[in-house]
């Protein structure tokens, strides 16, 4: 296995995933909230180069659709159609709360839509809210991630490098924790929290909670490093040189750890994102109308969504194939830092 | 019996900190149970008053604590608000049917990955070994959540098994054998989302550890003296390199009942999963202390287990504690 098969091209995917994410106010075609009441369970939208007379359009065009009057039945109507359009002016959006615009990467005029995902039991694009969604819960399951390991950073190395009762401490509680069953604490942690927050707020504290579960392996293992790394020759002498704890910690003891808090990370992070994903799927994370995987994916649990619309477990796939990349990831971090001097 | 007596102390410890915590939380919680009854216009302010008297509310939290404390040791763990009964005899049979569950699947999940990643680890590079990474990679990387859906959509819409609960309407009078086919339909996709969801973890430390043991001198000495293949396998590999896996079956207790909380809820099994999410959306805190206190005791009974089979596999630990 080439390093670049396992390590860049993951990364590379996920890097460009993120992007796309928080340029999802351009790239969507709509707003996550805007509803149409009239094109509730729309079937992923077709998109056609040749028109149903054969003719071929290099701009491409999609057909309207037919409701016969019953709910959620439609026809593509093929004596309607209208073009896809690029660089239009739609609903307006802002990226990452600075830039305001109202153009989108492509879209079609009313009255078609353009779904490429299908439309949920709202008339809400799957596809917008699938990029909007990703915006809570990629970002979350990152920042709760580096929440996790900063504070196993902090709290290993000043028990590895302090020794005695803080180390007792720590170490007894994190073994004490990491037998309980992690999904009923951050319920019960959630359960703390007040039920109805603003989505900001929610998103915030979300990743508190659950950034706050995962720190006792990451200190584990950096207690380990620093234990073993403030006893090698190097530190011995540079401390008899007179250099500072401070400085020899920065220096030589943390820069030690980075292999392996990338390797947690790795692991964390999507951990995290299934921890955001679960909380919204059970309600008790961010509220409709704004998006997140988890309560896109709550609309299975009913019976019906389950048996005619295939495409709303479409979400759940991509989820699946962004966890795999950081699997593959993970995977490759761990075979460099085993094989790495330290 | 000093380890044993030891580890029990460590274990109550750390149920005594999870109660006093979840208990200082909840009460710090903005919003209670009674918020929206005071909302209600028929019902008076004073009676509303004297209903949180009656449950201890307008005490102060030690107070509430030693309230709850006393009640605890009675074995009612306090009361529940929305269904007006002490939380033991609400969560006893939802612990029961947990617990069903979650045996059941640890022991499939266990058995299956013990017998492949023996069978793997026996044919290291070999095309089952690279096979079954690789089907073991797949299943860990699809989330719980996924798996839950996908078997209640098959469910739903083959109609081959039962979509969700625990026992069909028309089973009360039936006979036991009915009963219990019954009952094992019900259980087959819970217990098959939850197995799948353990499994890929138990199968890599197995193999891992199958190949480390395969790879040492006793092991090719035993080959050499003739013993069959399965023989050194279970009988001689197994044993010595079980300490840590008995490890990790004390840590499968607690992964196991995060899954089964989800596919409960998803399947709606009559587990503490649902009565965990309704008492937290109606804000009915002793169930929710009552819930998380049966879970973590539950995990850390298993843990407790593990720990003993470790004494007993394990001759080194057993002079250390003498």
């Amino acid at each position: 296995m080439s390093l670049s098969r396992t390590f860049v091209v993951p990364l590379a995917v996920l890097l460009l995933l993120h992007f796309v994410v928080v340029l999802a106010g351009f790239i969507a075609p709509y707003d996550p909230a805007t509803q149409f009441r009239d094109h509730p369970f729309a079937p992923p939208t077709r998109i056609h180069f040749f028109d149903s007379r054969g003719g071929f359009h290099l701009r491409p065009l999609v057909y309207l659709w037919k409701s016969n009057g019953e709910f959620a039945k439609y026809e593509a109507d093929t004596t309607r159609t209208a073009p896809l359009r690029f660089f239009l002016s739609g609903d307006t959006y802002s990226v990452l709360g600075v830039f305001h615009s109202s153009l989108h990467l492509f879209g079609v005029d009313e009255p078609a839509h353009v779904f490429i995902l299908g439309s949920d039991g709202y008339g809400r694009d799957q596809f917008s809210r699938f990029l909007f969604g990703g915006q809570i819960s990629l970002f979350s399951g990152l920042l709760a991630a580096g929440l996790s390991l900063g504070l196993g950073l902090l709290l290993g190395s000043a028990a590895g490098y302090h020794g005695g009762l803080l180390d007792a401490l720590l170490m007894r509680t994190t073994e004490a924790f990491a037998a309980l069953p992690w999904l009923y604490l951050l319920l019960a942690l959630r359960a703390f929290l007040p039920l109805h927050m603003s989505p900001a707020q929610t998103f915030l504290l979300l990743i508190a909670v659950i950034g706050m579960l995962g720190w006792g392996r990451a200190a584990r293992l950096v207690r380990g490093i620093v234990l073993s790394a403030k006893e090698r020759n190097y530190v011995v002498a540079a401390r008899g040189f007179g250099a500072t704890e401070w400085y020899l910690l920065r220096r030589h003891v943390l820069p030690q750890t980075r292999g392996v808090i990338l390797t947690q990370a790795a692991i964390l992070i999507p951990q995290y994102i299934l921890a955001e994903i679960t909380l919204s799927f059970l309600g008790l994370g961010v509220a409709e109308p704004v998006a997140s995987w988890g309560n896109m994916l709550s609309a299975l649990q009913q019976y019906s969504v389950l048996t005619s619309y295939w495409w709303m477990i479409l979400p759940g796939l991509l989820l699946v194939t962004v966890l795999l990349r950081y699997y593959i990831l993970a995977q490759s971090l761990e075979l460099r830092v085993e094989s790495s001097p330290y | 019996m000093r380890y044993l007596f030891h580890r029990v102390v460590q274990a109550v410890v750390v149920l005594v900190a999870i109660s006093i915590l979840s208990f200082v939380l909840l009460h710090l919680a903005p919003g209670e149970f009674f918020s929206e009854i005071r909302l209600n216009p028929q019902i008076s302010l004073a009676s509303v008053d004297a209903l949180r008297a009656q449950y201890g509310l307008d005490r102060s939290l030690p107070a509430q604590y030693g309230l709850w404390v006393r009640s605890a040791l009675k074995g009612d763990f306090g009361y529940s608000f929305a269904y007006n009964r002490p939380v033991s005899s609400l969560i006893w049979p939802r612990v029961r049917n947990t617990l069903l569950l979650n045996t059941v699947a640890l022991t499939l999940s266990w058995l299956f990955a013990l017998l492949l990643g023996a069978w793997a680890a026996a044919r290291p590079g070999g095309w089952e070994d690279r096979l079954s990474a690789v089907g073991t990679s797949t299943l860990f990387v699809v989330p719980d959540l996924m798996f839950a859906l996908a078997f209640l959509m098959v469910a739903v819409r083959t109609r081959w098994f039962p979509a969700g609960g625990m026992m069909s309407l028309d089973m009360t009078g039936a006979t036991t054998s009915s009963q219990l086919r019954d009952l094992s339909a019900h259980l087959f996709l819970p217990v098959l989302t939850i197995g799948l969801g353990t499994f890929p973890v138990l199968y890599r430390h197995v193999r891992s550890a199958m190949a480390e043991a395969l790879a040492s001198p006793f092991v090719r000495a035993a080959r050499g003296y003739g013993l069959r293949r399965n023989q050194v396998l279970f009988r001689q590999a197994l044993p010595a390199v079980a300490n840590p896996l008995i490890s990790l079956l004390g840590i499968s207790f607690g992964l196991l009942l995060s899954t089964s909380l989800l596919v409960e809820i998803v399947f709606s099994w009559p587990g503490l999963g649902p009565i965990l999410l309704e008492s937290i959306l109606g804000r009915d805190i002793y169930v929710i202390v009552g819930i998380v206190i049966v879970s973590a005791a539950l995990a850390i009974i298993g843990n407790l287990f593990a720990d003993v089979l470790l004494y007993w596999n394990d001759p080194r630990i057993r002079a250390e504690w003498r």
